[in-house]
């Protein structure tokens, strides 16, 4: 019933759908069109629906072990357990396009069904764009990446997946980059709609908002779980290495939270338009050029992936296509847009175009370090890498001035804003911070130690500018908890999101502070590192489903007490023939024990071992940052209707 | 404040942001770029010592030695591309798929002695898998030429016996 035949049928349904929703949707707005306008959205629907399917039917050939389907031949075995049978559907290219394919297709729907609340031809125009990007995309999956290609005479056994992803970080780590990748299709598409009709108001900065605000926890998250995943189950201990992968999924997350920002700046007053519009422009179009730049291998990287010279051309025709035909329009329209509010250079939307300019000037210098040494490989010749030190030395003198930025910008007020208030709110989250910082200083470097007090600037900066809100200590106690109930979730998301960040910082700052050492230990020995007694007391061998293992235990004290005891192992995969070391990782939430069995040796292993102090912050943070995102995208006024613009703009001037 | 001023105001701030990220990367790129050499590169023009630079080529049969130093394992092994080899030292964990033959990227620098202390030794999951630097470097050294075909399995490469390079030798 669910054979591959009908996920291709599925997949070319969708390629027609996609078109026809993209035909329909503009052309019936320019039309307006009422009954074309209202197909647009069933016709985006019924593509998801196909996509749905489609996938389901990949899904279905992983777990059955299909390996007639040529990529599950190539990326599974029936040795592989269920789960990873599951996961594995998209830990390949071809179901990795797919998966790109779906997650737009359901951007698509919802927006469709979600946005009921839009005015008809705008819901037109923004489902027709996203119907025209689904076409290229669908496309490219079904022409020059097809996942249900048949393989005559199919193997009795398939070449396993790469024992690397075979992991549950995987299961969610690349839909959530790609929910937050594809999720900005939907300001994508807004924006273009936008210019399409020539205007931008105060209800298209709303209804841009939540759609933003949703692809950017995702992207938060999937960021976060990747440095996780990289983290603990690469095992080289470390959270970040600035490599193309991880810069291509960095760019859009600044971008994207300029335009966070920014639209914020269009709603309220009605300024920046042609600036947000063109932030939606760019971000969409930074996903599209990090995915499939890595993916197409022109980018070189320590995650590789299989190059497919004939799949670069095509993706780099619809990309092309894509960014360059916005950005064409954005030339022609966006004079149209002129701004209606005005304000004064001290003022919160004076600080959102600071935090615009550091966070777009960040962006900038990530994308010269990424795009730099391919470019001088292919102009000059010149075999060279861009590495950590260059990423230190531009995006920390532009990150400390945008940390300092945010906790005040908090404290302006709108169009026009005085110093003394905002002194009056941030003073002691200063004195803190300073404190934090001597005490730091004494135990760190200075640039880490400045980190901490960045880090403190920002949770304590976010803690004041809630007090402030409910006027803590200036009010009783009482009226301050009746103000903190009411107080509307967009502000507490806000605040719990500029901590996170915060926390995020000093969990890198506190890394410095880190101990690790490759040692040589036969069972009985031991050896000290970071203020512990790390003891290897045996190694054993174990049997997996589709791996051998030899699993050391390691034992760590502290002054005589055992603290925990360590299981990192080695597993070898006979089908393909790789090993891979299993971290095994030990954390009480401030510091985490590291434990990787490099190499068996005369009886005794090489172990890598590290006390990681602060770790387990870098990724509270990036989950505080994404539970911030969810509080204010549950905020009541993002989902009831957006204001008419008369409305809006009394609600501007009555803040 | 007139909208005119307004404007001018945001136009400078952004032009500052843009030229300090412009100042920083062009200085930064000065500074911290990251060459990729070749084993035959650094001996005809060798780096100064201290300098940070990516050596790439083949494992050489039969140079991988690991070591014991004061409890803490240190592998030597010898980078060749058939025209000169480098002797390097690793103080860190091998990758698993480092084996004598493969193709690997080492990121280090050379100490006076010549030899090149590494601290990362990167080497690709795949057992054929050639980094593409590596694949450049061999073409440039003749040992591979593309006319004639696919480059032959990692594993059966050994430059130990064709060269006549002093080091290269050791220990093959």
């Amino acid at each position: 019933m669910l054979s591959p035949e009908l996920g291709n049928f599925a997949l070319a349904l969708a390629v027609v759908l996609a078109g026809a929703q993209g035909v329909v949707g503009l052309w019936g707005a320019h039309r307006r069109d009422a009954s074309l306008m209202a197909a647009a959205p069933a016709l985006a629907v019924g593509q998801a629906i196909a996509l749905i399917i489609a996938f389901a039917v990949l899904v279905h050939a992983n777990v059955v072990n299909d390996f007639s389907v040529k990529v599950v031949a190539e990326n599974s075995s029936s040795l592989k357990p269920l789960f990873y049978r599951i996961t594995g559907t998209w830990g390949n290219h071809p179901g990795s396009v797919l998966l790109w394919c779906l997650v737009l297709g359901l951007c698509g729907g919802a927006v469709a069904i979600f946005g009921s609340n839009l005015p008809s031809a705008a819901r037109a125009r923004v489902v027709g764009v996203q119907g025209l990007s689904s076409v290229g995309f669908t496309l490219f999956a079904l022409l020059s990446s097809n996942p249900f290609t048949r393989l005559w005479p199919p193997p009795m056994q398939g070449m396993d997946m790469n024992p690397l992803l075979q992991d549950p970080g995987l299961a969610i780590h690349p839909p959530m980059l790609y929910l937050g990748y594809v999720g900005f299709s939907v300001p994508f598409a807004f924006a273009v709609a936008a210019l399409i009709e020539g205007r931008v108001d105060a209800a298209w900065g709303r209804w841009v908002r939540p759609w933003t605000l949703a692809a950017w926890c995702a992207l938060t998250c999937g960021i976060t779980l990747g440095s996780w995943w990289a983290y603990y189950d690469l095992g080289w201990g470390g959270f970040w290495y600035w490599d193309p992968v991880e810069n291509a999924s960095l760019l859009p997350w600044l971008t994207g939270t300029a335009l966070l920002h920014s639209a914020i700046v269009v709603e309220k007053r009605e300024a920046l338009k042609t600036w947000t519009v063109l932030l939606a422009i760019g971000t969409f179009s930074l996903s599209l050029l990090g995915t499939f730049l890595v993916r197409s291998g022109i980018l070189n990287s320590v995650h590789s992936f299989a190059a497919a010279p004939n799949r670069g051309v095509f993706i780099l025709v619809l990309l092309g296509i894509l960014i360059v035909g916005s950005l064409l329009l954005f030339a022609l329209r966006a004079p149209a847009l002129a701004p209606v509010g005005i304000f004064a250079p001290l003022s919160r939307e004076g600080g959102l175009i600071l935090n615009n300019i550091l966070i777009c000037s960040i962006a900038a210098v990530v994308l010269t370090g990424t795009a730099y040494p391919p470019f001088a490989d292919l102009l000059a010749g010149t075999k060279i890498s861009v590495g950590p030190p260059f990423y230190a030395a531009t995006v920390f003198p532009l990150a400390f001035p945008l940390f300092l930025a945010m906790s005040l910008g908090t404290a302006l007020s709108w169009k026009r804003a005085a110093l003394a208030p905002v002194f009056r709110q941030v003073w002691w989250a200063a004195v803190i911070s300073v404190v934090i910082g001597l005490f730091a200083v004494m135990r760190m470097k200075a640039l880490p130690a400045l980190g901490m007090v960045a880090a403190a600037w920002l949770v304590f900066g976010a803690l004041a500018d809630i007090a402030s809100r409910i006027s803590l200590f200036s009010q009783p106690p009482r009226r301050s908890l009746a103000r903190l109930m009411g107080l509307r979730r967009a502000a507490i998301g806000a605040a719990v999101a500029h901590a996170g960040l915060g926390v995020t910082v000093a969990g890198i700052a506190g890394m410095s502070l880190a101990a690790s050492a490759v040692v040589f230990l036969r069972p009985g020995q031991s050896t000290n590192i970071g203020g512990y007694t790390w003891t290897l007391k045996s190694i054993e061998d174990r049997n997996g489903s589709n791996y051998k293992a030899a699993v050391a235990t390691v034992l760590v004290s502290h002054d005589g007490h055992l603290v925990t005891t360590l299981t990192p192992e080695r597993r070898q995969f006979p089908i393909q023939g790789i090993t891979t070391d299993e971290a095994k990782i030990e954390t009480n939430g401030l510091r985490d024990l590291y434990a990787v069995f490099g190499e068996e040796r005369n009886g005794g292993a090489v172990l890598r071992l590290h006390d990681n102090r602060f770790a387990p912050w870098i990724w509270f943070g990036g989950a505080f940052m994404a539970l911030g995102g969810l509080l204010s995208l549950s905020d009541r006024r993002l989902r009831v209707g957006a204001p008419r613009p008369a409305a809006a703009a009394l609600a501007a001037t009555a803040r | 404040m007139k909208r005119k001023h307004r404007r001018l105001l945001i136009l400078v701030a952004c032009l500052a942001g843009l030229g300090v990220a412009t100042g920083l990367t062009l200085a930064a790129l000065r500074n911290t770029l990251v060459f990729f050499l070749s084993p035959a590169q650094v001996a005809a023009k060798p780096p100064p010592p201290g300098q940070m630079f990516r050596l790439g080529g083949l494992v050489l049969k039969g140079s991988v030695r690991h070591l014991l130093k004061n409890g803490h394992p240190v592998n030597d092994f010898t980078i060749t591309d058939g025209k000169g080899s480098v002797p390097v030292v690793f103080g860190g964990v091998l990758p698993d798929l480092f084996r004598e033959g493969q193709g690997i990227v080492a990121l280090g620098s050379l100490q006076p002695d010549g030899r090149f202390v590494a601290t990362e030794v990167l080497a690709k999951h795949d057992a054929n898998y050639m980094p593409p630097d590596v694949v450049a470097a061999l073409k440039k050294s003749g040992e591979w030429r593309p006319s004639q075909g696919e480059p032959p399995p990692a594993a059966s490469w050994d430059f130990g016996v064709k060269t006549k390079a002093g080091p290269a030798t050791r220990g093959g």
